[in-house]
């Protein structure tokens, strides 16, 4: 069955009537990146309003593989299981060269971790459950449906904007003005910035099919399979997922000139479908037709302008890099702007915002532009070594590796940024956290879910965790008077952070330093600040 | 023809030699391209430099020929 756009009720904001006091962070965008946001900064207990042009949720599955990574923050946010129970999960990937398989991976080889590798989830549930859980901060999050930003002016310490609404404009204050406003951001439009890098000639057809039999055949679990050359569409890549509601995702590349409105008629599509599903009946759901391009902004802090998500970067979709990198953003830009706007930070942490999420979508976009150039070859002898890869890829190892069908998304390292310690340990300072199964007595749990959101110092085995003002203290597989504690029933936590090790984690799971068993308070205070950014060594860094 | 199956020793780097290799090629016309890989296979040749070794492999790459 098609999903029911429900339009959400457009409600006159007090704007209209009478001038609003200063909001603290406007998010212009109701996405999954402006959504999210608003989440991240409510549960911190930062007030923002939402302003959002459109009334429904995204028209079309669009963003549909999230990654590892962004379940967990999804978690944090309170909407991750949900979207868990759902969305259709998957770790393998398979590639085809004409008939025959010639590679697959496993993205989640290992047991222990809570969230799968991928699921697939059409953004349509994504901005529903995120809508939904916006509703939990009645006083904290003011989503406002029909409600165009249509001129900012950036004053130094806060921000004008002109929104226009069904009944009139109004004009809002806000302290920070987040720009969630995706690929084609009207406020990076306003600004002027420029948005050029590289844009792929060749098209993709995008098509979302229902049909009530698998077109993976009997395979019995959902994976992501990839054509080279695919018989049902010779000579160019194909590309097949699974979605709830039994819905299945289609790519499939066109010529570098074809006329991209007559590829969307169905007319034109349905013979495409036919030809990979055969007989099966079918239901087109949606279609689109779009060519790649990876772009970043030189900057993503304007002043009290900050750009979040497509707004900031976009990516080809091969490696699923847009959406979850976005989220990364989200999770990086929350306690930072929360910890800013509550003065326990200074202002210039928000410039480490740019710095580590800047260097995040450089390494989406080289990765998403890897991908696309060997999916695309442009030249007879990009055509040439691709054809030979994979014909020695039925037997070699080596050439099976350097078949690109898409390198799928994971976090970056921050490592080598200022507000990590250098260190080293099992897990870098920079690292993501790396989960593993707890139990809290009769409880079972996740590290991941029990670390991240907050400062937190966590020692494993033997350890001494000094008390330091605003850090949570975990031991895991020890015990501490004062100190949360956490069995390790599997050994999977010791064997991935080493016994006798204390990390401090900061808000957004990342860790920023990383100890032996029993550091002092002093050299936890440091770490601390510099992870704050209020040390001096800290502010010239970031200056 | 016998055939040497080979241990993987590019990754984790084989994308950014991959993106390297074309970009050697960039800009340069096919007939050019051929020349450039004929100079590429006889440099790693020299960097190789054990005949035993050389030979299985121009015997490996000619095993795929009809394929």
């Amino acid at each position: 069955m098609a999903y029911d756009y429900t339009p959400f009720p457009f409600v006159a904001p007090p704007g209209l009537s009478a001038p609003e006091p200063r909001h603290k962070v406007a998010i212009v965008g109701a996405g999954p990146i402006g959504l999210a946001m608003a989440i991240d900064l409510a549960q911190r207990g930062v007030p923002s309003v939402v302003l959002d042009d459109n009334n429904v949720v995204s028209v079309g599955s669009r963003a549909i593989c999230w990654a590892k990574r962004t379940l967990e923050i999804f978690d944090r946010l309170g909407v991750g299981e949900r979207m868990l129970e759902k969305g259709v999960t998957w770790k393998v990937g398979r590639n085809f060269h004409g008939h025959d398989e010639v590679y697959s991976f496993d993205l989640l080889p290992e047991d222990g971790h809570k969230y799968p590798a991928f699921i697939n989830l059409q953004q349509y549930y994504v901005e529903q459950y995120l809508v939904e859980r916006v509703q939990d901060f009645p006083d904290l999050i003011d989503l406002r449906f029909k409600n165009a930003v249509i001129k900012h002016e950036d004053y130094g310490d806060h921000v004008v904007l002109t929104i226009d609404t069904p009944k009139g404009n109004y004009h809002l204050e806000a302290e920070y003005y987040l720009a969630c406003d995706g690929a084609n951001s009207a406020t990076r439009t306003r600004m002027g910035l420029d948005f050029t890098g590289q844009t792929f000639q060749e098209q993709f057809l995008i098509a979302d099919i229902e049909m009530e039999q698998s077109p993976f055949g009997d395979h019995p679990v959902p994976e992501r399979w990839f054509w080279f050359d695919p018989p049902f569409h010779p000579g160019k890549s194909a590309l097949l997922h699974a979605q709830p509601d039994n819905i299945y995702r289609i790519d499939l590349q066109l010529d570098v000139d074809a006329d991209g409105r007559a590829e969307s008629d169905p007319d034109r599509v349905i013979p495409r479908i036919k030809a990979i599903v055969g007989d099966k009946p079918f239901r087109l759901d949606w279609v689109s037709v779009y060519k790649f391009r990876c772009i970043k902004l030189d900057r993503f802090v304007h002043g009290r302008v900050i750009f979040v998500g497509d707004s900031a970067h976009v990516v080809s979709p091969f490696g699923a890099r847009g959406g979850n990198g976005g989220i990364q953003d989200v999770d990086n830009l929350g306690w930072k702007l929360a910890a800013v706007l509550d003065g326990t930070a200074p202002a210039k942490l928000i410039d480490t915002y740019h710095d580590e999420r800047s260097h995040g979508s450089a390494e989406n976009i080289l990765n998403s532009s890897r991908s696309t150039n060997f999916m695309t070859p442009k030249t007879p002898i990009e055509a040439l070594f691709r054809a030979e890869a994979l014909k020695l890829a039925k037997d070699q190892p080596f050439a099976r590796r350097l078949l690109n069908s898409g390198r799928l998304s994971l976090p970056c390292s921050l490592a080598g940024f200022a507000l990590q310690t250098p260190g080293t340990a099992p897990v870098l300072p920079g690292a993501p956290l790396l989960d593993a199964p707890l139990r809290d007595g009769n409880r079972d749990t996740w590290l991941v879910a029990e670390l991240q959101g907050r400062f937190t110092l966590v020692g494993f085995d033997a350890v001494t965790l000094p008390q330091v003002d605003g850090v949570d203290r975990v031991v895991i597989g020890g015990a501490q008077d004062g100190c949360r504690r956490f069995e390790d029933p599997t050994g999977l936590a010791l064997g991935r952070y080493g016994a006798a090790r204390v990390y401090l984690i900061r808000p957004d799971g990342h860790i920023c330093a990383a100890f032996g068993p029993a550091p002092s308070a002093a050299e936890i205070a440091a770490a601390l600040a510099r992870a704050k950014g209020t040390t001096a060594a800290t502010e010239r860094a970031i200056a | 023809m016998s055939r040497t199956i080979a241990a993987d020793n590019l990754s984790p780097v084989q994308d950014e030699f991959y993106a390297a290799l074309m970009q050697a090629h960039e800009g340069l016309s096919e007939p050019q391209s051929h020349a450039l890989n004929a100079r590429l296979v006889l440099l790693m040749a020299n960097h190789i430099g054990a005949l035993d070794d050389l030979r299985a492999l121009l015997t490996t790459a000619r095993s795929y020929a009809d394929e």
